[in-house]
């Protein structure tokens, strides 16, 4: 199968990294022959065959409902880019024209 | 000063318990070795010398105090920089994470603090352990201390490295397809990815949670075990972590008993694309096991063949969910915040910026198996054959107790040497990824040179059957240790500090 320079790009837009046309070039043969490498696993199971997404037979863990310590807003605004007001501080949500 | 360098863990954690040595000797030791070295080897991102002499006086305090102490209490430790620790950087080789600082300790961490162990620093890695060579680390690359123009092995290849180059005497690793047992194996040091669950992922910066395992690193078997006591068992903070007794991994390691145990070697995993030396030990390794009293079976795997494939299915998919956090809001680098950009631009210039190659790869890869269209041939395909490669595992443990392996197809590469060429890269775990993908335990163990570089052997073990990879392991040291008169990384040791033994 073929993967395209524009098709990378999209995907690329979709997981929300910027690559500049160097890296897009470089990118495409190289996922093209991963994605070629990796395809004999479509062939190998039937539908007979359950998926695994996990090694471990489990079921969603709860714990009490209780009231915790937990970390103070300035150990978590610590590492913050910005931060206004104890809040972290975010660039606006909408593009141009929207 | 060179025999606390030499000693093993085990030793270290006696001879401060009878009085012989201080922690802050033992230490102030490794920091001068690290001083000495690191600047060829390059194992550490991060060394706090003042916080490690500050620790190892606190042990030394509370041992002359009379407080009971656990028997690495005082033993200096290297940590990969992926668990996180208060008070000093987490970067997981990434720049996106450059000069971060977690607000808490990863269970792991937590638990060697409590041990009393003394951390030296965090070591080098691939860029969120995605690799097997550390040249994917956004920082630089770590020398191999057998032949400083060869890797390390990744990801955990500053790990090894630290080991073999008897900067620590202990190091943690994580396992999602390798990354402790094959830099092992090309260091000549012991490595265990424990069952899946068997250890916390709490606070470990995630790479693909359904695979990924914290893990000992030592370069002795016995040291390997005594650190998997300190760091396993039961976390509340990890939904899957498993709530079952921690394994005998010490009295195993201790025995070293293998007569009655049936050994299984998997044919897949060796031939073609297999290096003549690294088969030629691993024969050598399974014979001295027999020698040892095991019973030495052959095995067959056929859906192994698979697992490389669907595991650069997997492994991406999942890598391409987990790393959607690093999104320039709450920490970590921010690129484009001058007024003129949106946030989702704002998020596409900085992991543009912050995240490597190979790291990008992957999450493209994973974008791409979970888009809608693709995902029942691609993720779903991928999770099939996961099963069949678990199915695999159950029918030989059926008739054996572990399986055996080589750990990886080939020595140390050269640096550089497959940089260009992912597939050559990925290869490199080619036998490791299986364990991952079934969440049994599994371990690397030195086996001997080949080209006067190491060779590792692996051993498999059922899920929380993690004793019988140290029993394997052990057997194997004391049987070659006769031979060699001591582990292998003595003769590195001997061979850079006059004469070959």
């Amino acid at each position: 199968m073929a993967l395209t320079t524009a098709e990378v790009a999209r995907l690329a837009a979709l997981a929300r990294i910027e690559l500049s046309e160097d890296e897009l070039a470089r990118l495409a043969p190289q996922l093209e022959v991963i994605l070629e490498s990796v395809a004999q696993v479509t062939e190998v199971a039937g539908d007979d065959v359950a998926p695994m997404s996990h090694p471990l037979p489990l079921t969603n863990v709860f714990r009490a409902d209780e009231v915790r310590p937990s970390l103070a807003a300035e150990q978590v605004l610590a590492a913050a880019p910005a931060v206004e007001d104890e809040r972290f501080r975010v660039p606006r949500i909408l593009g141009e024209g929207q | 000063m060179s025999a606390l360098l030499q000693s093993s863990a085990a030793e270290l954690g006696r001879a401060m318990a009878s009085g012989q040595v201080s922690s802050r000797e033992v230490t102030q030791a490794h920091l001068d070795r690290i001083h000495a070295v690191d600047g060829d080897v390059r194992a550490f991102l991060h060394v706090d010398a003042e916080r490690a002499l500050a620790a190892a006086d606190a042990v030394d305090a509370r041992r002359a105090a009379g407080a009971e102490l656990g028997p690495l209490a005082g033993v200096p430790i290297a940590i990969k920089d992926i668990f996180c620790m208060t008070g000093a950087p987490t970067t997981v080789g990434s720049r996106i994470l450059e000069g971060w600082q977690p607000p808490y300790n990863a269970t792991v961490t937590q638990r060697v603090l409590d041990a009393g162990l003394v951390v030296l620093g965090k070591t080098n890695l691939d860029e969120f352990a995605m690799g097997s060579s550390t040249e994917n680390s956004g920082y630089f690359t770590t020398h191999n201390p057998w032949d400083r123009d060869r890797i390390p092995g990744g990801s955990g290849g500053g790990s090894a490295a630290a080991l073999a180059a008897f900067e620590a005497p202990l190091a943690l690793g994580t396992d999602t397809g390798g990354s402790i047992r094959q830099p092992a194996s090309v260091t000549g040091t012991v490595g265990v990815k424990p069952t899946y669950g068997g250890t916390s992922r709490y606070g470990v910066v995630a790479m693909a949670s359904s695979l990924d395992q914290p893990g000992p690193c030592g370069r002795t078997v016995l040291d390997t075990a005594l650190l998997h006591q300190v760091i396993a068992g039961w976390d509340p903070m990890d939904s899957t972590s498993i709530n079952a007794p921690v394994p005998d991994v010490v009295g195993a390691a201790r025995r070293a008993d293998v007569s009655g145990l049936r050994l299984g070697v998997v044919r897949e995993l060796g031939g073609e694309g297999y290096e003549p030396g690294v088969e030629q030990r691993f024969r050598e390794a399974v014979d001295a096991l027999a020698a040892a009293g095991a019973e030495i079976v052959e095995v067959s795997c056929p859906n192994f063949r698979y697992a490389l494939g669907a595991y650069y299915l997997i492994m991406p998919s999942e890598v391409s969910s987990n790393l959607a956090r690093f999104d320039a809001m709450r920490y970590g680098l921010r690129v484009g915040d001058d007024g003129s950009h949106s946030a989702e631009e704002v998020m596409a210039l900085t992991r543009g910026a912050g995240f490597g190659a190979e790291v990008k790869r992957r999450i493209i890869i994973g974008t791409y198996a979970l888009s809608s269209g693709y995902y029942d041939a691609y993720y779903g395909s991928a999770q099939k054959a996961r099963t069949l490669i678990a199915g695999d595992f159950e029918a030989a443990f059926e008739t054996c107790d572990a399986l055996l392996s080589p750990s990886t197809p080939t020595t140390a590469f050269r640096i550089g040497e497959r940089t260009d060429d992912p597939l050559a890269m990925y290869a490199a775990d080619l036998c490791t990824i299986p364990s991952n993908m079934a969440g049994n335990a599994a371990g690397s163990f030195p086996c001997g040179l080949a080209d006067g570089l190491p060779v590792g052997l692996q051993v498999m073990a059922p899920v929380l059957a993690d004793d019988r990879v140290y029993a394997v392991g052990a057997a194997l040291e004391r049987e070659l240790a006769a031979r060699w008169g001591g582990v292998l990384t003595d003769r590195l040791w001997a061979r850079q500090n006059g004469g070959e033994q």
